[in-house]
C-alpha cells in the first residue's frame, strides 16, 4: 500500500537548515495497521503530511495506494484519508455539514454523503450532537468530529496523527475498536501515537522514529522484548509523615522511624518485602527508595495479585501498590540509550 | 467538470456560513449606507470643481462601489486565516478536489456578497439622492466591480496563505490598499490633481476602472474610458486569480 524509499524533508526558516525527516524507508502492506511511534519533534506528522501530499519531500520516493507521491499527488489523495494532529472544522460551521462536505469533496453523490456521515455521528457517539456548531463541543467531542472527517469518505487507506490524544479513555477505547473494525473490512492504516499501549493494542507494526530517523522497527511484542519489563511498587503503609505526628511520636520529633514504639525499622521491612516478593514472582530487578520498594517484572499485570497475597500472608501492611506498564520512553531508552523525556536537551543519562 | 462542482461546493458552503453569521449581515447593510450619508453631501458643495457639470452623484456613486469593492474583497483572507489556523484548508487540500476550485469557491462567495452591496448602495443612492445611472451602465459596472472583486480577493488569500497571520495580513494590506485609494481618484477625481500627482496615478490600474465605471453610470458607453479601462480591469484580475491559483496549488503552502 505504500512504498517509501529515503524520504527527506528539510525545512529552512530563519536560523538555519531544519532536518526534518532524514531519508526514511516505510513499506506497509495492505490491510495492515502501522504506528509511528516517537518523542515530541521526531518527525512523525512531517512525514504523514508528506505521504499525504500536503508538503513536498526535499528527497526520496515514495508510491502511495499505487500513485506514485510526485507524479500523481491527485491520484494519492482520491484514495487516502487523513486525520491531522491539530484538528480539521471550523468553529462556526455545523458538524454534520462538515461532515458532508468533506465526503462530497472526494466525489461522493450528496446522498451517499449523508448516509455516511450519519453512520458516522451514530459510530462516534456524536448522533446528538450533530447539528452543533464545532465550537459548542467539548475537545474530546471535537476530536472525534476531526477523526470522523478523515473517515467519512471510506478511503482504503487511512492516516491518523496522534488520534486518541485527547480523548477520553472510553472514547479512546472505541475508536481503538472502530480501527479494528475497518481493518478487518481490508482497510490500511498509519497512525502516530505517543504510547506504546496504543501501539501494543493497534498496530500489527511500529516504526519507532526520533530525529528525523526510524531507530527500530516490528511488531509490538518483538519490540517489547527489548525493553526491561513492568515496574510494580509497593508503598509501605505507617510510613507516611502524619505518622511521625500520632500519640506515639510526638514527643519524638525525629524521622526515625526505627524509634517508633512496637515497630520493625524502615530498612528491615523493606529487605522483608524484596525477599517476599523475590519468593512469590519472578522479579528481574529491584529497587528500595525510602518506604517504596519498586520491582521489575516480566508482566506486572500478571505479579500483582500473587505479591499482595504473599505480602499479606507475610503480615506486611501496605499502604498503596502501583504499576506502571513499560512506556515508550523504557522502549526508547532500550534503541537509542537515551530516555524519551530526555531527547530534547541533549542530556544523555547513563542508561542501564 | 468536477472543478465546476467542486467550486459550487464550496461556494455553496461559505454562502451558507455567512448566512449564519449574524454580523455579516449587518455589516452589508450598514457599511454602504454610511459611505453615502456621511460622505456623499460633503460632495454636492463642491459643485463642477468635484463633476464638472454632471450630478455629482452620478460620479461619486460608482467611485464608492469600487471603494466597497477594494476594502470588502482584500479583506477576505483575514477568514483564511482563522481557516488555515483551524485546519480546514488542510482538509480540503488532502482531497481529490482540485485546488483551484477551493479558491474559487471562496472567491466566488466574495463575489456575491459585493454584487450584494453594490445593489443596495445603488439603490439607496437611487431612492434616497435620486440618482439616475444607465441601466445598461449599471450592469457592465457591475460586471467590472464583480471582476475587481475577484481579483482582490484572489490576492488577499495569496497574502494569507503566505502570512498565515492577521497581524502580518493587516500590516500589508494597509500599506497596499491605501495609497491604491488615494491614487485612484476614487474619493475625488483625478481632475484636481497637479500634474505630477496624475502621473503616479496613471500607473494605477484601480484609476481606469474607475474612470470606466463613471462613464458607464453616465450611460457614455463609446468613451473610450470604457474600453481602455475594461480591459486593464479584465488583465490584472486574470492576473490576480492565476497567482491566486497557484499559490494555492504549490505543495507546501
Ligand atoms: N514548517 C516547519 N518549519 C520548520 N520546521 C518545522 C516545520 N514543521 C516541523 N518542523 C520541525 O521538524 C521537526 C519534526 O516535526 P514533526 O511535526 O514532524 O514532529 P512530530 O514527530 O510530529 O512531533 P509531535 O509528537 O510533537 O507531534 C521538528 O523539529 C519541528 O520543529
Ligand atoms: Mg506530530
Amino acid at each position: 500500500m505504500i512504498t517509501a524509499r529515503n524520504l527527506a524533508r528539510t525545512f529552512t526558516t530563519r536560523s538555519g537548515p531544519v532536518e526534518a525527516v532524514r531519508g526514511v524507508d516505510i513499506d506497509v502492506a495492505e490491510g495492515e495497521i502501522v504506528g509511528l511511534l516517537g518523542p515530541n519533534g521526531a518527525g512523525k506528522t512531517t512525514t504523514l503530511r508528506m505521504l499525504t501530499t500536503l508538503l513536498g519531500a526535499t528527497g526520496g520516493e515514495a508510491t502511495v495506494a499505487g500513485h506514485d507521491l510526485r507524479r500523481d499527488p491527485r491520484g494519492v489523495r482520491s484514495s487516502i484519508g487523513y486525520v491531522a494532529q491539530g484538528g480539521a472544522s471550523l468553529d462556526e460551521a455545523v458538524v454534520i455539514e462538515e461532515l458532508v462536505l468533506q465526503a462530497r469533496l472526494f466525489g461522493l453523490s450528496k446522498t451517499a454523503a449523508l448516509v455516511n456521515a450519519e453512520e458516522l455521528v451514530t459510530t462516534f457517539g456524536l448522533r446528538d450532537l450533530r447539528q452543533r456548531a464545532c465550537k459548542q463541543l467539548s475537545g474530546g467531542q471535537r476530536r472525534r468530529v476531526d477523526i470522523s472527517l478523515g473517515l467519512v469518505h471510506r478511503p482504503r487507506l487511512i492516516f491518523l496523527d496522534e488520534p486518541t490524544t485527547g480523548l477520553d479513555p472510553q472514547s479512546r477505547t472505541n475508536l481503538w475498536e472502530h480501527i479494528r473494525k475497518l481493518r478487518a473490512g481490508g482497510v490500511t492504516i498509519v497512525l502516530t501515537t505517543h504510547y506504546l499501549d496504543e501501539a501494543d493494542a493497534l498496530c500489527d507494526r511500529v516504526l519507532v522514529m526520533d530525529q528525523g530517523t526510524i531507530v527500530a522497527e516490528g511488531s509490538p511484542d518483538e519490540l517489547k522484548q527489548r525493553i526491561t519489563g513492568d515496574i510494580v511498587t509497593i508503598e509501605l503503609a505507617g510510613t507516611e509523615h502524619v505518622d511521625l505526628h500520632d500519640e506515639h511520636t510526638l514527643h519524638d520529633d525525629t524521622f526515625d522511624e526505627g524509634a517508633q514504639p512496637g515497630r520493625p525499622k524502615l530498612h528491615s521491612r523493606t529487605d522483608d518485602v524484596v525477599q517476599v516478593a523475590r519468593a512469590a514472582v519472578d522479579v528481574r530487578s529491584t529497587l528500595v527508595e525510602h518506604h517504596r520498594i519498586h520491582v521489575t517484572v516480566d508482566r506486572g499485570d500478571q505479579s500483582i495479585i500473587p505479591l499482595l497475597r504473599a505480602l499479606d500472608a507475610a503480615g506486611i501492611n501496605i499502604a498503596a501498590i502501583t504499576m506502571k506498564r513499560p512506556s515508550l520512553d523504557d522502549v526508547f531508552l532500550t534503541v537509542t540509550g537515551r530516555s524519551l523525556s530526555d531527547a530534547e536537551q541533549d542530556v544523555a543519562p547513563a542508561a542501564a | 467538470m468536477n472543478a465546476v462542482r467542486d467550486t459550487g461546493l464550496i461556494f455553496h458552503n461559505h454562502v451558507r456560513q455567512n448566512l449564519r453569521n449574524p454580523t455579516w449581515v449587518i455589516i452589508l447593510v450598514v457599511q454602504p449606507l454610511l459611505y453615502l450619508v456621511l460622505f456623499g453631501p460633503l460632495l454636492e458643495n463642491l459643485g463642477a470643481a468635484y463633476a464638472g457639470g454632471v450630478d455629482p452623484w452620478l460620479v461619486f456613486t460608482p467611485g464608492m462601489i469600487l471603494m466597497i469593492a477594494i476594502f470588502g474583497s482584500a479583506f477576505a483572507g483575514f477568514g483564511m486565516v482563522v481557516e488555515l489556523r483551524s485546519g480546514v484548508i488542510e482538509r480540503e487540500r488532502v482531497t481529490p478536489a482540485s485546488r483551484t476550485a477551493l479558491l474559487l469557491g471562496r472567491v466566488a462567495k466574495d463575489v456575491l456578497v459585493l454584487l450584494m452591496q453594490s445593489l443596495l448602495l445603488v439603490a439607496i443612492a437611487v431612492l434616497a439622492f435620486g440618482v439616475r445611472p444607465s441601466p445598461a451602465g449599471l450592469a457592465l459596472t457591475l460586471l467590472l466591480i464583480a471582476l475587481v472583486g475577484a481579483g482582490f480577493a484572489s490576492a488577499s488569500y495569496m497574502l494569507a496563505l503566505r502570512t498565515r497571520s492577521e497581524g502580518g495580513m493587516a500590516s500589508v494590506l494597509n500599506s497596499i490598499t491605501v495609497p491604491l485609494l488615494l491614487l485612484s481618484g476614487i474619493l475625488l477625481p483625478m481632475t484636481l490633481a497637479p500634474g505630477w500627482l496624475e502621473g503616479i496615478s496613471r500607473a494605477n490600474p484601480l484609476s481606469y476602472t474607475v474612470d470606466a465605471i463613471r462613464a458607464l453610470f453616465a450611460g457614455e458607453f463609446a468613451a473610450s474610458e470604457v474600453a481602455v479601462g475594461s480591459a486593464v480591469t479584465v488583465v490584472v484580475a486574470v492576473l490576480l486569480a492565476v497567482a491566486g491559483a497557484r499559490t494555492f496549488r504549490r505543495d507546501n503552502a
